[in-house]
């Protein structure tokens, strides 16, 4: 892999290139490369320089707010905050998600539905169809959706339609297209009216044509630049995900697969209540963002990607109709049992696009979802774990509270933070295959920001830890000369 | 005692004993306020229904009404004054409204609302506040208290308890328990009691009870706290 271009030998001579933000995206990052007197990548890094501190201050705050208050993470995907704290908090009510009355959980299920579409939505025509549609290299002024909607007016409309469809669908279940209430411990809020399920069932046909026209468009885009495609920023990699029982695709709740490379299962339909036995967390001096890894197989080689790439690599079918006809036609095109093109990230996407439009429509036609059964009580738990699949990947929430029902612990592993050294792998791959020896210029540089933007990444998601980063304090007088220093290791303990 | 009294060019009938802010609601006319709550002792501590008497400035919550008293109560100035003091208010605490289990019925989010207060004006004083959740059944959270005294004056006149009171002055001032160890666990609070339902903001709450209203059917969701106080205070003087 790339791994030796995370630190320069030398990196006193070096040449330093910043790309700084990283554009559409959501947070903020920046990537510097160091390069040597030829124009040689010897060190590339994604940075994110933000800084949240969620973990920490909702720490002394009552269960109940976490749903609303950790939502506020993120504009892009605060359901999926939302309900992972949810799902969280169910436990702390004693109700685990087979308790959960049937109407709340299709109820969740279609807020989360209409959070993936319209994210996914957001990503691929706001975010990333400029670069898919012009060029990675094109011209600046370019590279932007109001370029898009001018040139390929249908596309550009459609893709706003669609995300316009599911913010829809979390305003009729929420209260709100961003930012809503909806699920509260042991359930959901209201159910849907009448007025309301006929409102979304309206348009949910034009969706679901609209979802299945995109899926052919990316795959028009990726057959068509075969083999640069599977090739750009592609690096092999772990997957991890949630699936149904069956091995279907799942968004919601079910058990975490993880497959290596090659398509060998590592895990399945592990019980994510003990992440912590398959998961930890490694933290590096120059990065906020941490970078899990899967403990069986240690910090080296156990880091994993997910989000819609792991997810339909990782699944055996998907239970819509449409979607699973793409899924085939996707794993097909790979001569491998795991696909890993990183680019083909926007292909798993869309067809999970389709796969939530086809769903939002069999959720509408349940009655449930008008039920006025929907929250269910149990023995008060001290501990509750949420895991969801964010339209960025695999989403946990940990929390404990005491005894007067005040958060004390929290833990938070954000699909982002999954994918790090994924996105790191990639920008090094990328600087080293496609950028080392050439004379930089901006468009060359959009490469970087092309590979990261294929993971979606939400840095702002991301970069919520606060007490564990090592840092390391020196003071240096004006001759240059060090006089003091002061390190914090990643374990809290202090070196002087 | 009868007689009229004028706000802002209309002239409002009054009754013997009421007080300005008494005679206003009666006769449909909202004068902005926190702290009065009709059924408690005028308290006239919050001052958003400041108004002018005859040219001098009075608690319209306190102030009796009096036959021939010019009263203005929405001009500009009044309502930038108002403004200027809920945004004290907000600055004061810490009112996080965007994750407030309070938020839409809240009455402090009301009156911004309804005053136009579009930021903070004051810098922040982001004082450090505890959260009192010792007792089973009911939480304090300090950081949103703005001291209007309601929670003591219920605890007194309806409870016939002493749970509440405030103490210190200026910036030192602070809602306490009366119990011995000043925690709400150990006083006399019962879940049902009026104190602990009186708050205005979301500083005193019943647990485990937040977000269950969804939105758009929340108080102050699709009608302005003035007509709300209007509709509520008058319902309340017929009881």
């Amino acid at each position: 892999m790339y791994e030796h271009l995370e630190t320069a030998q030398n990196p006193a001579n070096l040449k330093r290139v910043v790309v700084d933000p990283v554009s559409r995206v959501e947070g903020h990052g920046k990537v510097t490369l160091l390069l040597d007197e030829n124009n040689k990548v010897q060190q590339a890094r994604l940075h994110i320089v933000e800084f949240r501190g969620f973990e920490k201050f909702i720490q002394g705050r009552p269960y109940w707010e976490l749903p609303v208050l950790v939502q506020r993470l993120c504009g892009i995907c605060p359901v999926s905050h939302h309900l992972a704290a949810a799902k969280a908090i169910d436990q702390l009510v004693g109700i685990d998600p087979e308790n959960l009355p049937p109407a709340a959980d299709k109820l969740r299920r279609l807020l989360h539905f209409g959070q993936v579409l319209q994210s996914h939505a957001l990503h691929f025509f706001h975010l990333s169809s400029p670069d898919l549609l012009y060029g990675f290299e094109s011209d600046i002024s370019k590279r932007n959706v109001i370029a898009v909607l001018g040139d390929y007016p249908d596309i550009g409309l459609q893709g706003v339609k669609l995300r316009k469809y599911g913010q829809e669908v979390i305003r009729m279940v929420s209260g709100k297209r961003v930012h809503g209430t909806g699920a509260i411990a042991g359930g959901m809020n209201k159910a849907l009216s009448k007025e309301e399920r006929d409102y979304l069932l309206q348009d949910v046909d034009q969706i679901i044509a609209w979802a299945d026209a995109s899926v052919a468009l990316i795959k028009k885009v990726h057959t068509a630049n075969l083999p640069y495609y599977d090739d750009f920023a592609t690096i092999r990699s772990n997957y991890l995900g949630l699936v149904k029982p069956n091995g279907a695709l799942e968004l919601y709740h079910g058990g975490i697969r993880a497959k290596n490379d090659l398509g060998e299962t590592l895990v399945d339909h592990f019980d994510y209540c003990n992440y912590n036995d398959l998961i930890h967390e490694e933290v590096r001096s120059w990065s906020y963002m941490k970078f899990p890894y899967l403990t069986s197989i240690g910090k080296a080689n156990g880091w994993y990607r997910v989000g819609p790439l792991a997810r339909v690599n990782n699944c055996d079918l998907i239970d819509t109709p449409l979607a699973e006809t793409a899924r085939v036609d996707f794993k097909q095109h790979s001569p491998e049992a795991m696909v890993h093109s990183t680019l083909a990230f926007h292909w798993a996407r869309l067809i999970e696009l389709l796969h939530c439009a086809e769903s939002i429509k069999t959720l509408l036609h349940d009655p449930d979802i008008m039920s006025a059964d929907l929250v269910a009580k149990g023995e008060k738990r001290y501990e509750g774990i949420g895991v969801i699949e964010a339209p960025r990947g695999t989403l946990f929430h940990h929390y404990q509270v005491d005894d007067n029902d005040i958060v004390t612990k929290a833990n938070l592993i954000v699909s982002t933070t999954s994918n790090n050294m994924g996105m790191n792998e990639s920008v090094r791959q990328v600087a080293a295959e496609y950028l080392s020896g050439q004379e930089l210029t901006e468009p060359l540089l959009n490469n970087l920001e092309v590979a990261i933007r294929a993971y979606d990444p939400c840095l702002s998601c991301a970069t919520h830890a606060v007490g564990k980063m090592p840092l390391q304090l020196e003071l240096i007088d004006a001759q240059g000369d060090m006089i003091d220093r002061l390190v914090r290791h990643s374990d809290g303990s202090f070196e002087h | 005692m009868t007689g009229t009294i004028n706000i802002d060019g209309q002239n409002i009938p009054f009754e013997e004993g009421q007080t300005i802010i008494e005679a206003a609601t009666a006769a449909g006319v909202y004068i902005p306020h926190l702290c009065h709550q009709p059924g408690y002792t005028p308290h006239g501590s919050c001052k958003l229904c400041t108004v002018k008497v005859n040219g001098r400035n009075c608690s319209a919550c306190t102030f009796p009404a009096a036959d021939g008293q010019t009263v203005i109560n929405n001009s500009d100035e009044q309502q930038l004054d108002r403004r200027r003091i809920t945004q004290m208010l907000f600055v004061e605490g810490n009112h996080f409204c965007p994750s407030c289990e309070k938020s839409g019925n809240c009455q402090l989010q009301g009156v911004a609302y309804h005053l136009n207060m579009l930021d903070n004006h004051y810098p922040h004083f982001f004082e450090n506040r505890e959260m009192d959740a010792s007792h089973p059944d009911i939480l304090i959270d300090h950081n949103r208290c703005i001291f209007c005294n309601l929670c003591v004056r219920a605890s007194q006149e309806k409870d016939g308890k002493n749970v509440f009171g405030i103490a210190g002055r200026g910036i030192n001032k602070r809602l306490i328990v009366n119990s011995p160890s000043g925690q709400l666990q150990d006083s006399q609070i019962d879940v049902n009691d009026c104190a602990a339902h009186i708050c205005p903001t979301g500083a005193i709450l019943i647990k485990r009870t937040g977000y269950q209203v969804p939105i758009g059917q929340r108080i102050y969701d699709h009608k302005d706290i003035s007509e709300v106080a209007l509709a509520q205070e008058n319902d309340n003087g017929q009881d």
